[in-house]
């Protein structure tokens, strides 16, 4: 599905991605866990193409198709999409309108989204989605508009972050069932939690991808190496041969 | 003075204010009070319970005498409907309103100038609220094209202890011309004021906004909401000020003005003044182009960036 090689993106003169390679296969939930700081974030804002977030060398491509170089518009269209980690709030714009921007948006899709993120479709559709939602709010309205969207592929950041504990396993319902709709996802998280649900793990380190493998152990080796580790963005690469066995 | 044909101007005057989502029939109520008036003539008008209008043909102008009754809670709200409907004309309408103690009423006005070329639109305007009182004043513009229009709205208005006043101005159909707001509210104890201001500038529109609060009574509240948004080579400038007198007052300015297009212009200027060691004002302006994250977030829906921006720009006029 997504296949990227030697990807290498600067903020200035600070490096983030480091000759970044990594491949997602076709219908699986692969998740990239990181400390903070690492480059996850940056990570998908480069996938989606955001202004400034142009890689210095690099390719992407998508279903064998090179979008490195396409507009966000053209990879929405392609199928690619993102949700935000820290999602914008718009003014005047009802949830309803929100959920219905979406090209490719299905009768009744939008309450039915709403319902399974927890929030009552009747309470919430005719609201603005707007500053007087709450971060979590925003955060679940998010996830709703990628299931109404059913991309190819979402990059959802974060998706737990922000929310309460009680509604973490809702959420992760929510990525499942997206995955299920038949949308692959790259789940950038470091939350080891949310993690778990992947088929598929990489660990992120200093702007590069220190292993992919199952995810029991490759959050074996973030929680064990990466939480604790003290010098973040410096691996000791000994360990992670080590870990990699 | 132009030969004015009532039927043919209170129709053009009448289907602008179905177009803004009114409902002729209300014209036929006899419950219902409204006052059409194309340039300085009254074409129609209706009092209901509660309400008594004496309403003055001049020369240069109409003069409104409107009170609304003590305890009275005003179901349909009072239509005010007016307009030039020619190319050229001068419509000065001055308005008192007097509104009562306990008393809740709104106004719907609708302000239609559909082939203004050479038009001045003056409006005047005095309103007394009581105690404990409750009003809502909305007015919609709906201009022509060509923006040969001048619209001066100057308004005075007193809110008395516990009564609260919510004025909502908008003028996002057409082009504006030139516009030159000015509005004073002073506020009673307990009382509350919002002003909201949205607009939509376009070729060579002028637009000028001043709103005044003075929050004068103890715990009285107050915001000035100005949304404006130039293309072309319109430009605008916002004055809002907000002064807190009264001890625990609250006043805020909020004000977003964007502009699309190098030719634009915006600017504000926020005044915000405390004469009392218990008041607080606050204040925020954002100015400039339509929120990046914002544009990208739809993108990433697969919007192309002008789709986006129309969709953003008709979501902080709405």
């Amino acid at each position: 599905m997504l296949e990227i090689k030697g990807l290498n993106y600067y903020a200035g003169k600070y490096q983030i991605l480091k000759d970044l390679s990594l491949t997602v296969n076709t219908g699986s939930v692969h998740s990239i866990l990181g400390a903070n700081g690492t480059g996850k974030t940056t990570l998908g804002f480069v996938l989606m193409g955001l202004s400034g977030y142009k890689p210095h060398s690099g390719r992407i491509t998508l279903e064998g198709n090179d979008i490195t170089d396409l507009s966000i518009t053209e990879r929405a269209k392609r199928g690619l999409t993102l949700a935000w980690q820290h999602s914008t709030p718009f003014e005047g714009i009802t949830i309803r309108d929100y959920l219905s921007i979406t090209k490719g948006d299905r009768e009744g899709s939008a309450a039915s989204a709403l319902l399974q993120l927890g929030l009552e479709p009747d309470e919430y559709l005719g609201r603005n989605y707007d500053t007087t939602l709450s971060g979590g709010e925003r955060k679940r309205i998010e996830l709703a508009a990628i299931m109404t969207m059913r991309p190819k592929l979402a990059i959802l950041d974060e998706p737990d972050s922000g929310i309460d504990a009680l509604s973490i396993e809702k959420i992760a319902d929510v990525i499942r069932q997206i995955n299920k709709n038949g949308s692959t996802i790259l789940l950038i998280t470091h939350s080891w939690r949310i993690a778990g649900i992947a088929d598929v793990a990489s660990t992120l380190c200093n702007g590069t991808i220190l292993m992919t493998g199952k995810p029991n152990k490759v959050t074996e080796f973030f929680v064990k190496q990466c939480q604790q580790c003290k010098h973040i963005n410096e691996p000791k690469l000994q360990e992670i041969i080590d870990a990699e066995g | 003075m132009q030969k004015v044909d009532f039927k043919e101007e209170f129709e053009a005057i009448v289907q602008t204010f179905e177009r803004g989502g009114g409902d002729r029939d209300i014209f036929q109520k006899s419950d219902a009070s409204f006052l059409v008036v194309s340039g300085n003539r009254v074409l129609t008008k209706n009092v209901g319970k509660g309400v008594e209008a004496d309403i003055t043909e001049e020369e240069d102008g109409i003069e409104v005498y409107l009170r609304v009754a003590d305890n009275m809670r005003i179901a349909l709200p009072i239509h005010l409907c007016f307009g030039v409907v020619h190319r050229e004309g001068k419509q000065h309408i001055r308005s008192h309103y007097t509104i009562g103690n306990n008393t809740s009423v709104s106004f719907l006005a609708h302000c239609s100038f559909p082939r203004a070329e050479n038009v001045l639109h003056m409006m005047d305007a005095e309103i007394e609220i009581g105690e404990n009182s409750h009003v809502r004043y909305n007015e919609v513009h709906f201009h022509g094209p060509e923006g040969g229009i001048v619209v001066i709205p100057k308004g005075r208005i007193t809110i008395g202890t516990k009564s609260s006043f919510f004025s909502e101005f908008k003028l996002v159909e057409g082009a504006v011309g030139e516009f030159d707001l000015d509005y004073n509210v002073h506020v009673g104890a307990y009382g509350i004021a919002e002003l909201i201001a949205k607009l939509y500038g376009k070729k060579k529109d002028r637009i000028k906004i001043k709103e005044s609060i003075y929050l004068n009574g103890m715990y009285s509240r107050g915001i000035a909401k100005t949304r404006i948004v130039n293309k072309d080579f319109s430009k605008s400038e916002v004055l809002g000020e907000v002064i807190g007198n009264g001890s625990h007052s609250r006043g805020h300015i909020d004000c977003t003005e964007i502009i699309e297009g190098e030719n634009a212009e915006a600017s504000a200027v926020p005044l915000v003044k405390v004469t009392n060691p218990l008041a607080k004002v606050t204040h925020e302006a954002a100015i400039g182009s339509v929120d990046k994250n914002q544009v990208e977030t739809l993108m990433a829906r697969g919007l192309e960036e002008n789709e986006a921006i129309d969709i953003i720009v008709k979501g902080i006029l709405k």
